[in-house]
């Protein structure tokens, strides 16, 4: 019993410390309150996978009024920049210059065809120098020329009217699920790095060495490390999906006890990954190296967040099974965007949990209550 | 005899260490060490870096486990029984353990609830810590804001949280002012009356002499366990003072070390001081002394004496790097010149209104403690940093101006070696040959000295990093020296070396003097500025004292005083914090 009450007590005592450290240190807020906030912004505005108004040629072969409308049709879409060309040879120094990204070649020949009820032949071409925007390109620009062609009456016959809808974002706005993923590596960078920051200062200014000669236990030292970043990331988390929801208007169609939940159970491997890099690194800028190595990075690129894991070589769709911001980014976008859909979700706080008991295991195993080693 | 009379009963000793080993896999940091700390006394842990203080205080500590061997404190084990013990032992690490976000009174409280003190006696034991340390009117202040001096009072407190009976303190005096340091004694002093066992690791062989008892370590090994004064009496009649000459002491320190029979010498001041062996060459001093119009004294030996002739005797008076020098004559005699230089940063002044001037052939020195200022002006002199006001002038060039030129024609050697880790020995070499314009037949000849001159043919394949202290830094010294400079500036070039490798530095920069070469350094072992022509002493970026060594400390002494360097300028120090009250 007294034992319990001492463990209780020195943990408290290690857990005030931390917090007063945390208050007092402008960097730990810096990371904890000002980063979210920036990387949200940059997420939001900066990065963007849709397609805005990217600047095409057209190259008009003749000016018959088929040839024109289905060039303004081009133009009238919200996805390109129309700068039209008798030949295609005029446009070869802007393509070349990376000022467009392709044009549509529209043959002479265009309103006969038609005209025979054969399907006319439209050339695409795109800078594949940079193969999404080429992708993206070509794939709009053949979407918009075949969707004029069904509304020409003299091609008329029977079609299939292909309508498509697009479910959970409906308009197709790609920060809707990066808003939902940039939380996700927030919180990679707050529990992972800030952890195995604070833990390095320990030992690089010798305090780690004092708490050692007192009868603070490992267990004790870990949990007043954990505790106040838990509380601080849970709280960076909040405010990162209160400036979604009101900033960037993101829909909350789940709710805010499976956010909190969520968020809460991946806390466990970002800390524990952050107290297992301080087993390995004890001076900070080590430490920071390796939590950008082994926090960000993976979270950035291995986690469905920017890159599709079906589509990633099997080896590294295996690796990317032990990146927990994988299952958090996941569940976020489908609290988010769809509901709350606990088939999807409890499986992944499933696996965030066992990741977090792996981490955290692994660093008390390793963190030992002596200099060795 | 009085020694007789130190030697502690065995029921008096609370820690017992018996054939301790520890090594750090092919490191041996600790070698079969067998030794007891008695309670109620002051217990010297006494080595150059690297000797294993620190792994034996850790050992004792229970931080590390011995690799073989073992440690019982009160009949107990600390690794195994670490949970009973941690209550007994208090300890103090290299830089004090406290967290410089918190509170004076929050680091207590810290510690406190960490070392369960009950809440009924804590605030008891608070005003008590605060009393002793003299820390009360600072209660609220951060720690990270205090002085070198106040920091080591608060980590003293907290190390003395729990009342413990061993108390380990790793180099408490390291970066502290002289005053403070004294303050310091006085209070282990008072924990030794009250039967505390205080361990006070340190690297400072003067302090050794003012512990009860001393292990003396040397490369991990015991090389001496008992009471200093048992250790300087060997060299009873064997230490002497050469004073009263007219010409610089150099030369005559450089002849008094080719006798036969003296194994050591350093300058102090104007006069010589040397210590012999076993033989009677006293003879022969006296005909040396007589040869230069001084008298030859019959002085008290020292501790660091008697770990001289421990190792075997120091290195001769001739310098190898010197002899393959020319002699140098800038023609120029201010050759370092500083104009009111202050340095400011934000608010702070690092460096404020300082003024000097240094001729060619001298050996100045720049002392003071951590964080007085000596760094911020030594640096403004080498060109790495910009003044806000005034100027520094080096060989006649403004290194405000002509920063390259004037940089090609002086060395610098830094506190912490500035040495590539990956590279090897000889790339390191050859990198700082070519950085200072070296090519060809020049550059390899001159390469081939140093590694001769410095005996660094053994370790040309290996890394700076793996190097023992002394060698790496007879390496820095090596690539600071390679060109040839004019103007030599060493920045506490020998903190931490053993006496050996120390006597052997300095004897190269009397030699290098000797041809002319000026020399800048900065030191805080206070008997190293006897080896100084001239000293400027530094005190809250102040410059409080600017003379030769002799000088300063007759000025500061009463009627027939001899007061030490250390002395000397904790004198200075009061007297200008008494300036600074009052003005």
């Amino acid at each position: 019993m007294a034992a319990n009450s001492r463990t209780a007590s020195r943990t408290l005592a290690l857990i005030q410390k931390e917090s007063l450290q945390v208050v007092r240190d402008p960097s730990a807020l810096l990371i904890a309150f000002i980063l979210p906030v920036v990387m949200l912004f940059l997420f939001a505005y900066a990065v963007s996978l849709d397609i805005q108004r990217v600047k095409i040629g057209v190259v008009l072969e003749s000016d018959t009024p088929k040839s024109v409308a289905l060039a303004s049709y081009l133009g009238g879409t919200r996805y390109f920049e129309v700068h039209p060309a008798r030949s295609a040879e005029q446009l070869g120094a802007r393509l070349v210059s990376g000022d467009l990204k392709g044009y549509v070649l529209i043959p002479g020949n265009l309103e006969q065809r038609v005209a025979q009820g054969n399907q006319p032949l439209v050339q695409i071409i795109t800078d594949a120098s940079q193969p999404n925007t080429a992708n993206f390109v070509a794939g709009y620009a053949q979407g918009a020329v075949q969707r004029w062609f069904s509304e020409q009456p003299s091609l008329a016959g029977p079609r299939i009217n292909i309508e498509a809808r697009y479910w959970y974002n409906p308009s197709i706005d790609s920060r809707q699920f990066l808003i939902p993923g940039a939380i996700g590596i927030i919180m990679t960078m707050i529990g992972t790095l800030l952890t195995a920051l604070v833990m390095a200062r320990e030992w690089e200014r010798g305090t780690m060495e004092a708490l050692l000669s007192t009868p603070a236990r490992v267990n004790e030292i870990i949990i007043g490390k954990v505790l106040p970043y838990f509380v601080l990331g849970m709280l960076a988390s909040t405010i990162a999906s209160l400036i979604s929801l009101f900033v960037f208007g993101i829909p909350l169609r789940g709710s805010l006890f499976a956010l909190l939940i969520v968020s809460a159970v991946f806390m466990l491997p970002a800390l524990g990954q952050g107290l297992v890099i301080s087993v390995v690194a004890k001076n900070q800028f080590i430490a920071s190296q390796l939590a950008l190595l082994s926090g960000f990075l993976p979270a950035f690129l291995l986690s469905g967040f920017l890159f599709e894991i079906d589509s990633m070589p099997q080896v590294i769709q295996y690796i990317t099974n032990v990146v927990a911001a994988k299952y958090y980014i996941s569940s976020l976008q489908t609290i988010f965007l769809v509901g709350d859909e606990w088939s999807t979700l409890l499986p992944n706080v499933l696996y965030m949990g066992l990741l977090g008991a792996l981490f955290l295991g692994i660093s008390r195993l390793k963190t030992r209550r002596s200099l060795e080693g | 005899m009085q020694n007789e009379a130190q030697v502690s009963l065995p029921e008096n000793s609370i820690v017992e260490i018996s054939a301790l080993h520890k090594s750090f896999q092919d490191l041996q940091a600790l070698c079969d060490v067998t030794a007891t700390i008695d309670a109620g006394k002051l217990t010297g842990l006494v080595g150059p870096d690297g000797a294993g203080k620190t792994t034996l205080l850790r050992c004792l500590a229970g931080l590390l486990s011995p690799t073989s061997g073992s440690i019982r404190i009160l009949q107990q084990d600390p690794v195994t029984d670490s949970s009973e013990l941690v209550e007994q032992i208090g300890y103090m690490p290299q830089r004090f353990g406290l967290y410089e976000d918190l509170s004076v009174i929050e680091n207590l409280r810290l510690y406190a609830q960490l070392r369960q003190i009950e809440t009924t006696q804590r605030d008891q034991i608070f005003e008590q810590l605060l009393e002793f340390t003299k820390l009360a009117p600072f209660q609220q202040r951060r720690a990270g804001k205090l002085s070198g001096g106040m920091k080591q009072k608060l980590g003293l407190a907290c190390a003395l949280m729990s009342r413990p009976k061993l108390l380990l303190l790793d180099e408490p005096g390291v970066g502290v002012d002289p005053v403070s340091r004294q303050d310091l004694w006085q209070m282990v002093d008072v924990l030794t009356e009250e039967g505390m066992a205080v361990v006070w690791a340190t690297a400072y062989l003067d302090e050794a002499e003012q512990c009860e008892t001393v292990l003396l370590m040397n490369e991990g090994s015991l090389a001496f366990a008992g009471s200093p004064t048992e250790l300087t009496d060997r060299l009873h009649g064997r230490s002497f003072r050469i004073s009263g000459i007219q010409n610089h002491p150099r030369e005559l320190l450089k002849e008094a070390l080719q006798l036969p029979g003296v194994i050591d010498g350093v300058i102090q001041g104007r006069a010589v001081r040397t210590v012999t062996d076993a033989t009677e060459v006293r003879t022969d001093l006296q005909n040396l002394a007589a040869s230069v119009g001084g008298q030859l004294e019959s002085v008290a030996p020292r501790f660091e004496d008697a770990f001289v002739d421990l190792l075997g005797g120091g290195p001769g008076g001739q310098s190898a790097l010197a002899e393959q020098m020319e002699t140098v004559s800038l023609g120029e005699q201010n050759v370092v010149e500083c104009r009111n230089l202050t340095k400011r940063f934000g608010s702070f002044a690092a460096t404020d209104n300082v003024s000097f001037t240094v001729n060619q052939g001298e050996i100045f020195g720049l002392l003071g403690p951590n964080g007085a200022g000596k760094s911020t002006t030594f640096k403004m002199l080498c060109g790495l940093l910009k003044p806000t006001e005034g100027t520094a002038r080096v060989a006649g060039l403004d290194l405000s101006r002509s920063t390259t030129e004037a940089k090609l024609k002086l060395g610098y050697m830094a506190q912490k070696f500035s040495l590539y880790g990956l590279l090897s020995v000889e790339q390191n070499l050859d990198f700082f040959a070519g950085v200072y314009g070296l090519t060809g037949a020049t550059k390899k000849s001159r390469i081939e000295e140093m590694v001769e001159t410095f005996q660094l043919q053994a370790y040309l394949t290996s890394s700076p990093d793996n190097l023992p202290l002394g060698f790496k830094q007879r390496l820095a010294l090596a690539c600071a020296t390679m060109h040839r400079p004019p103007v030599l500036f060493l920045d506490e070039p020998t903190s931490g070396v053993d006496p050996i490798t120390r006597r052997e530095f300095w004897t190269h920069i009397n030699g290098l003097v000797g041809k002319g070469v000026t020399v800048m350094v900065t030191t805080h072992f206070m008997d190293e500025a006897e080896y100084c022509d001239r000293i400027a002493l530094m005190y809250n970026a102040k410059l409080i004292a600017l003379d030769s060594t002799d000088n300063i400390k007759a000025s500061m002494a009463g009627p027939q005083e001899d007061l030490t360097m250390e002395q000397a300028f904790i004198r200075l120090i009061k007297q200008s914090d008494l300036q600074r009250e009052a003005a």
